[in-house]
């Protein structure tokens, strides 16, 4: 075990290293200096080279690049260029509604996803399996951003029963009826989104178990179908089927951009918009390496806990 | 093999056999034509403004989609649009494949050190929420054509890679393989000839899938509008439109074509990478999957 923990955070390194060095060079190499834009027009000659002497970009980029990362390992990710607030405080606000958003709808689609995927892999060519396919078609080919428009179309504009844009209705204060009125629309938009792989998974890896060798014992048993499929085909399935749940972690910590853009939903999306559309670099590279390093986290501690869980993990190929 | 004797020898003749998976590449064949040939032959322009029909003009026989916030005929640009979300589409996956298949192939076959980076590369590029890369590259390169199909092409190449790679670890080392190096043969030889073609189903079944999400991935991107901008269309900077709620509710001529044309597309390619699926893997069609 100790081998195969110590393997595991050695190719963690490297990744950590790329994601800082990705998220540095993406942000420094981009055409356009932000001085540029915020002295646009005035700012020539000298004044620029104040801006960006001010800003620390006259240091040469290995360096500038070396302070960042000890600045990131310190838990500091600088200033932002707009809202002269620290992005860390900036992110540690916006963490909040998009887990809430991000979260509900994964929860819901995971709710949505299990019994219909058993179903769908217990009954094939049933109703069930026809409805599984469609969803999950449904989830693949159709745009997050229709699924929003034709929300608000149906359900605020010709229904008026909810409310097209932000988390609160302005000028209140916070009730959580509002709130959940507000969080409609776009969590069933992100459920939605993240249904159908989630279907298509569980329903592939019950078949998966279907066929195993333990199933045909459970049947000899004596048990009934509903108790094979239950109690021994969905567990058997379970480690894909929570791998593909775990995968969207990243996505619930993320946000979803187009979502929270569309609906005004103050989240890490929206921040990671309005930072890269303003050239917020500080608050680009910011969003980005968080989620980046989140999912890096989640990956590593997944495998440690199947390290655990199952011994066939630790002697496989790495 | 007796199991499946009566099934049409070439991956090819299957497929032509899948009813819904030969509907799927007729339409999709169908779409690509029209929005080349249309435009010339009906004489549409889609940056020329009509005064005469005005602003938001309804679907009329002039303008058999009504025109948009300037005067320019819709239908022109639903046409325009389509040429380039297609071949955004279609070369995004193009050249994530043309990447992700030799780096797999490299990194399975050789192991070792290529291995090792190659995979520690893709772990990089996949700790990324897609959009949240393809949204700060696009914006910081320049919305144009040109970069959202290279920065879609160029992340892409992570899944295809690592499909190419998990086969590549079971091919290497088959006898067959074995004997080739025996024989004497070159390692690119070996990659091309034997390992290669035993790799490169999956990949023919990821691309249609690959391009349709590039084109979600531009339609969203265009959508917000850091994507392909005006005077250029999309379907997706064409839905933008509807961003405003009069347009949403009033006039949904002028979005609901490019949508639907995106849902069809995909549905399109979905089917295609199915039916392909299908015609190349011999082993599906043993279980009822």
């Amino acid at each position: 075990m100790g081998r195969y923990i110590r393997r595991r955070l050695i190719t963690a390194v490297p990744v950590f290293f790329g994601i800082t060095l990705l998220v540095f060079l993406m942000v420094n190499l981009a055409p356009g200096s932000i001085t540029d834009l915020m002295g646009e027009g005035s700012a020539a000659g000298a004044d620029k080279a104040a801006l960006e002497a001010a800003l620390g970009l006259d240091r040469p980029l290995p360096l500038r690049y070396a302070g960042w990362l000890g600045d990131l390992l310190r838990g500091d990710l600088g200033e932002s260029y707009f809202y002269d607030r620290p992005v860390s405080r900036l992110i540690a606000q916006r963490v909040g509604p998009s887990l809430l958003l991000t979260g509900s709808g994964v929860a819901l689609a995971v709710a949505i996803a299990l019994p219909l995927g058993v179903l769908a892999a217990w009954k094939p060519r049933s109703p069930w399996d026809r409805l599984a396919s469609a969803l999950s078609l449904i989830s693949y080919g159709v745009p997050g951003f229709f699924l929003c428009l034709a929300g608000i179309d149906l359900f605020s504009v010709t229904l008026g029963w909810l409310p097209t844009h932000g988390m609160y209705t302005f000028g209140t204060f916070t009730s959580l009826t509002d709130l959940l009125r507000h969080l409609v629309l776009p969590a069933g938009v992100v459920c939605i989104s993240s249904l159908g792989e989630l279907v298509k998974q569980t329903r592939a890896a019950c078949l998966e178990a279907l066929g195993q060798d333990y199933i045909v014992t459970a049947r000899a048993k004596g048990l009934t179908e509903g108790g094979v499929m239950v109690r021994h085909a969905f567990r058997g399935s379970l480690v894909p089927v929570l791998t593909t749940i775990l995968s969207h972690i990243p996505h619930i910590l993320g946000g979803s951009v187009v979502v929270e853009q569309i609906f005004g939903w103050p989240g890490m999306g929206s921040l990671l918009f309005s930072g890269i559309s303003q050239r917020d670099y500080p608050v680009v590279m910011g969003v980005t390496v968080v989620i980046a390093l989140a999912v890096l986290l989640t990956n590593l501690l997944l495998d440690l806990v199947y390290g655990l869980a199952d011994p066939r993990v630790r002697y496989g190929k790495g | 093999m007796e199991t499946h004797a009566y099934l049409p020898r070439s991956p090819w003749a299957r497929f032509r056999t899948d009813r819904r998976a030969m509907l799927c590449l007729s339409v999709l064949c169908l779409e690509l034509v029209l929005v080349f040939l249309l435009p010339p032959l009906l004489g549409l322009e889609p940056n020329v403004s009509d005064m005469a029909a005005g602003f938001w003009a309804p679907p009329s026989r002039t303008h058999w989609l009504g025109t948009d916030d300037v005067g320019r005929d819709l239908l022109a640009r639903l046409l325009c649009g389509g040429q380039v979300s297609l071949l955004i589409g279609l070369s995004a996956a193009a050249i994530s494949a043309a990447i992700g298949v030799p780096l797999g192939l490299l990194a399975g076959y050789r192991r070792g050190a290529w291995e090792f980076w190659l995979m520690r590369l893709a772990d990089v590029v996949q700790s990324f929420p897609s959009i949240v890369l393809v949204l700060c590259l696009v914006v910081l390169t320049g919305p144009s054509a040109g970069n959202i199909v290279l920065v879609l092409g160029l992340l892409g190449w992570t899944g295809i890679a690592r499909l190419v790679y998990g086969n590549t670890l079971t091919v290497r080392d088959q006898e067959y393989i074995v004997a080739v190096r025996a024989l004497g043969a070159s390692r690119s030889l070996i990659l091309r000839r034997n390992v290669l073609p035993n790799v490169i189903s999956p990949v023919w079944c990821s691309i249609p899938l690959r391009a349709g999400r590039a084109i979600l991935s531009e339609s969203s991107l265009s959508f917000l509008g850091v994507g392909i901008r005006t005077p250029q269309a999309s379907w997706g900077s064409l839905i933008q439109a509807a961003a405003d709620l009069t347009v949403l509710t009033a006039r949904p001529w002028a979005w609901l074509p490019p949508a639907l044309c995106i849902i069809l597309t995909v549905f399109c390619l979905a089917g295609i990478g199915d039916g392909l699926r299908d015609a190349l893997d011999t082993r599906s069609r043993r279980l009822p999957i």
